[in-house]
């Protein structure tokens, strides 16, 4: 059971959390040209590495709202979280 | 002979005499006796027959470690099958008795299949019962090797969780154990400590051992050091917990035993207290478990482990017989043939495989016993009990048979890495100790004495208090452990030399799964069995991979072990439930009119987490009678339904419009505010996963109607969208389902009943018509009224806060009473959005419908904007000619109803072969007195018409394919 510091409320069990999966997906469109294939990479292809992983969470039983955490797939060590919309870690937030 | 009682004991108080009753015959035993201790006081040596070969089997190990010792205690509700005699507190009554003979220890007729033992090697039951298949052969077998018997009652206690945060858990009180809770409660940055202890008395090893520390006895250092813990109020102590599991960041699950321990009659509150504790930091004070030596027949009942035999005298005033035999391979099995010789055994002889033996040799020699070195134990003889042991040289050559009613062994000790391993940390293979120790930690644990490889008193105590403060704790010299008996593939001995007791696997079994290339240590595991039970191979798994190191010419390091998993032993299910079972397995949802609903005789009914009406009958009625007397009154009259379940998700700010128009298949931008829509959302994969109406309240202001099982899941997936994926659109989005109570007028009369109850609202077609929300007073309270329709009928749904709910279906029954209204429930409403042919998602959708199968395919393609899952039902899939369409069938056979789930089939299929699709609703329709059913089929929109046939279960039925509105198509009755 993972140890999540959600940004708004502080360090929190995971059962209190989603995971919504890989983050920086980045939705093709408008949907008319959009090719089959990069309709399904967006919908069906995800990196699954064993090291640092982006992905997104939600509080669902907190404050409800989504944000980025940087864990590590083998140690599931988490090294920060950021905000959606950010692209990444920065040096504080480590 | 058998075991027998002394005056000795550090935790059996003699002065308090308990009876209790084993496998259906009267004994005594004292307060602090395990029931394993009180037992081989009592001289009982048989405690089971073995899982396979039901061979008799004694006690072997004094803890958590003992395979055999598995048993079924008290009956009835309160039975628990398999739980070890060792972990058993005796209470006065106590019931108990053995899980695995028939009809008793002493003789026991499944005994007979150890005559076939050379028949029965391991993965002998996959090999020989293939045909014609398993299942057949599996209930016999597994009745024969069965464990326990499971209660078939209710579980009559209770349990509960509780959760911590501490800075430090110790988890296990020996030495070590309370110098590192001492040394971390002294630190000022620790807060609260915990100490946690899996027996009922604190102190571990130091409750049978005689070595002096700081000068004083065992018990008298622990006494001093829990003095003191106690006075600290910066640590707590838990005893009879179990720290069995170990987590991802620091957290480590405890299982706390309240009342196991007291009479049954004295028991009161929980049985069990489950506890989760996030900790900053866990030491690791769990000890070692002894191993046993391999030999012929070392199963024989009366050889067990030189440390349990120590225990089992020094700490209970247990002897486990009078003439014992010490086989070791270290100096550990020194103390106790010196701490039995002091309670009255006659040691024979001490057998040391070492050719040199050890520091403890000089007194050996002063106490006059006998020590054989150079030696190990070759075969047991007796036939119910170990009468003799054959000895020889380790190097080979010359035996000898020494007489003796009690062998006790030691191989070396296993540091109990479990919870380590659990939590990640690394393993390394210790030439000296001939084991695996704990490595490298990967999260805040530290493991000390025995359990870090480190059995000196001093050194452990030494080594704790440094590690908790942080420093480095000094690892002393270890004396390597001596030689063991090889087995060579082949030996005939290797077959009746048991690794796991528990499970019955010997030497030879894993001698025959190498052979077969099971070489992998895990493929080992399932193919013999090897750890697999309830002791998960505590006293095995090691001396298991060290058979296997032999046979396969290969160092035990590059074997590696099995991974530890929790639990680190067995716990009861209850406790993992905590207080969620029977009614407070789910919250459930109550509507507002429930208690007046079930007034009038509803009969209610689970819809997900809702409790809700599915009909009033009245009395002498049936279900399809009450059903068909609702639908009639709505069709006629007019009726009321509780629809306060509906989802309600409001959706509010500037780009409200804009977000909604991405997420509906449908064009909400031209919704005009006072309007409602029926929209469709898929889910990003194109499929049908929500439907409802959409309300315009105002130019920034939405009412997202949902259906009553997804409300929470839509208001979290429109969340998911717009924070992550749009979170540039101003938006605010609540829902407020348990917010507003519906109730739902519909009939003819519906109009009139809600103008009797007082309503500001203009009601007038003009005004009001089908399809619009207004806001304004009904009865008195502020409320918001759709005029949406479910049932095909002119009717309302009006919106009150929540607490309101009661009295407005109270007040419409009553102003309703001149108009004949009718309660109406789920089910009656299900039968009219048959008639109607309305959609219900989940019923006529499923995880494949796309929304031009069920008709929307002209509303999505004049729709110029992307909405979530539009390009999914662009694929080539979606295109496809023949999909399944949501159609009406009508039964042209003069049968009944057809049944959900029925294949429909060409009309000139003659077997049921090639599916075309499936009846998704089906009804008898009091309306129309017929029966109706919908359908999703090939091409069925281009087959109205088309007769087709059903085939069900065996049966064959006629029907044609209709358009699905088969009520009122124009929809005279609902514009009303």
């Amino acid at each position: 059971m993972l140890l999540i510091q959600c940004p708004n409320c502080g360090p929190r069990s995971e059962i209190e959390f989603r995971c919504g999966g890989e983050s920086h997906i980045e939705r093709p469109g408008p949907h008319g040209e959009v090719t089959d294939e990069a309709w399904a990479d967006y919908l069906f292809y995800r990196s699954t590495p064993m090291a640092e992983h982006r992905e997104r969470w939600v509080h669902a039983a907190g404050c409800r709202r989504w944000f980025n955490v940087v864990r590590n797939t083998v140690t599931h060590r988490i090294n920060g979280t950021y905000p959606m919309g950010a692209t990444g870690l920065t040096e504080r937030s480590r | 002979m058998n075991g027998w009682r002394t005056r000795a004991g550090t935790t059996v108080d003699h002065g308090k005499p308990l009876s209790f009753v084993w496998a259906g015959r009267a004994y005594r035993g004292f307060a602090g006796d395990t029931l394993a201790s009180a037992l081989l006081a009592n001289g009982v040596s048989i405690f089971g027959r073995s899982f396979k070969y039901h061979r008799p089997r004694g006690l072997i190990a004094a803890g958590l470690d003992e395979p055999n010792g598995i048993i079924q205690l008290e009956r009835g509700a309160h039975t628990v099958p398999n739980i070890k005699a060792t972990q058993i507190e005796l209470y006065d009554g106590l019931i108990a008795g053995p899980v695995n003979a028939k009809p008793n220890v002493n003789f026991d007729v499944m005994a007979v299949n150890s005559l076939f033992k050379r028949f029965i090697p391991a993965g002998f039951y996959y090999k020989t019962f293939l045909w014609p298949n398993w299942r057949l052969f599996e209930p016999i077998i597994r009745r024969a090797a069965g464990l326990g018997i499971a209660p078939s009652a209710v579980d009559p206690d209770t349990y509960e969780h509780r959760y911590a945060h501490v800075d430090v858990l110790v988890i296990g009180s020996g030495a070590a154990g309370l110098a590192a809770a001492e040394a971390a409660a002294a630190l000022p940055c620790n807060k609260r400590v915990v100490l946690v202890e899996a027996d009922a008395e604190f102190g571990g090893g130091l409750l049978s051992s005689t070595t002096l520390v700081d000068g004083m006895s065992p018990i008298g250092w622990r006494d001093a050091a829990l003095a003191r813990l106690a006075a600290n109020a910066t640590v707590q102590l838990l005893n009879r917990t179990i720290a069995f599991g170990f987590y991802d960041h620091g957290l480590v699950a405890l299982c706390e035993r309240l009342t196991d321990h007291l009479a049954l009659r004295e028991r009161t509150g929980p049985r069990q207290r489950l506890w989760k504790v996030r900790c900053g930091k866990v030491i690791l004070a769990t000890g070692a478990f002894e191993r046993p030596i391999p030999f012929a027949n070392n199963d024989l009942p009366g050889i067990m482990l030189a440390s349990a035999a120590q225990t089992y005298a020094t700490r209970f005033g247990a002897l486990p017989g009078k003439e014992v035999i010490v086989c070791t391979n270290n100096d550990s099995a020194y103390a106790a043939a010196f701490a039995l010789q002091d309670t009255g055994c006659l040691v024979r002889a001490i057998i040391d495989s070492r050719a040199e033996g050890g520091a403890c040799l000089e007194e050996a020699k002063s106490r006059a016993i006998e020590v054989v070195l150079g030696t190990v134990p070759l075969r047991a003889k007796g036939r119910r009990r170990v009468s003799a042991l054959v000895l020889g040289a380790i190097a080979g050559g010359k035996k000898r048979s020494v007489r003796c009613d009690t062998v006790v062994t030691s191989d070396g000790w296993n540091p109990a890495v479990h919870l380590h391993s659990q939590s990640g940390g690394a393993l390394a293979y210790d030439e000296a100790l001939r084991t695996f120790a704990p490595d490298q930690p990967v999260q805040q644990a530290e493991s000390v004495g025995a359990a870090a490889g480190i059995f000196s008193v001093e050194a452990a105590i030494a080594g704790a208090r440094a590690v908790t403060r942080g420093e480095m704790m000094l690892r002393p010299m270890v004396d390597p452990v001596g030689p063991t008996q090889r087995f060579m593939t082949g030996d005939r001995d290797a077959s009746i030399t048991w690794i796991d007791f528990q499970n019955d696997v010997t030497v030879g079994d894993i001698q025959l799964a190498a052979r077969e290339n099971f070489r992998s240590v895990e493929h080992l595991k399932r193919y013999t069995t090897l750890g697999m039970a309830s002791d998960q191979g505590k006293l095995s798994n090691i001396a298991g991979i060290h058979v296997l190191s032999d046979v396969l010419g290969k160092p035990v390091q590059e074997i590696g072990t099995t991974r530890f998993r929790p639990p680190f032993d067995p716990v009861t299910i209850g406790a993992f439930a905590g207080r969620a079972v029977g009614a407070d397995l789910l919250p459930l949802a109550h509507t507002p009119a429930h208690d007046a609903q079930l007034a009038l005789g509803a009969k209610i009914e689970h819809y997900g987490a809702w409790r809700r009406a599915a009909y009033f009958p009245k009395p002498g009625e049936s279900e399809r009678q009450a059903i068909e007397r609702e639908v009639l009154s709505v069709r006629e009259g007019v009726g009321l339904f509780d629809a306060s379940s509906l989802g309600k998700i409001e959706v509010r700010g500037p780009d409200a419009a804009e977000f909604l128009q991405r997420i509906y298949i449908n064009d909400i931008r031209t919704l005009k505010i006072g309007n409602c829509r029926y929209g469709l959302m898929l889910n990003e994969h194109g499929i049908v996963y929500d439907d409802g109406v959409c309300a315009r309240i105002g130019a920034d202001h939405y009412l997202v109607g949902t259906t009553s099982g997804h409300a929470d899941a839509i208001a979290d997936m429109l969340e998911e969208w717009l924070q992550c994926e749009w979170p540039d659109l101003r938006v605010l989005i609540e829902n407020i389902t348990n917010g507003w109570a519906v109730m739902n007028l519909a009939g003819r009369h519906a109009r009139s009943v809600l103008a009797d109850v007082g309503t500001d609202i203009n009601l007038s077609q003009g005004a009001f018509p089908h399809m619009s929300i207004r806001s304004g007073m009904v009865a008195g309270v502020h409320a918001r009224v759709h005029r949406v329709s479910f049932t095909g009928e002119l009717s309302y749904e009006i919106a009150v806060p929540w607490g309101f709910g009661a009295a407005l279906w109270q007040a419409l029954m009553h102003c309703g009473a001149r108009y004949g209204i009718t309660p109406f429930g789920v089910e009656s409403l299900m039968v009219m959005r048959i008639e109607k042919g309305y959609l219900h998602i989940g019923s006529d959708t499923d995880g494949t419908t796309y929304p031009q199968d069920v008709g929307f395919a002209a509303a999505t393609s004049k729709k110029p904007d992307d909405f979530v899952g539009r390009r999914s039902t662009m694929r080539i899939e979606g295109m496809r000619e023949n999909r399944r369409q949501l159609i009406g069938l009508e039964v042209t056979d003069g049968g009944g109803p057809l049944a959900n789930g029925a294949h429909v089939l060409a009309g000139d299929a003659t077997v049921p072969r090639g599916t075309q699709g499936w009846v998704t609703s089906s009804v008898h329709s009091p309306t129309l007195r017929r029966p109706l059913a919908l359908a999703l089929v090939e091409g069925g929109r281009q087959r109205i018409g088309e007769v087709v046939r059903i085939w069900d279960l065996d049966t064959w039925r006629a029907a044609k394919i209709a358009d699905h509105r088969f009520f009122d198509p124009e929809g005279r009755q609902i514009h009303g």
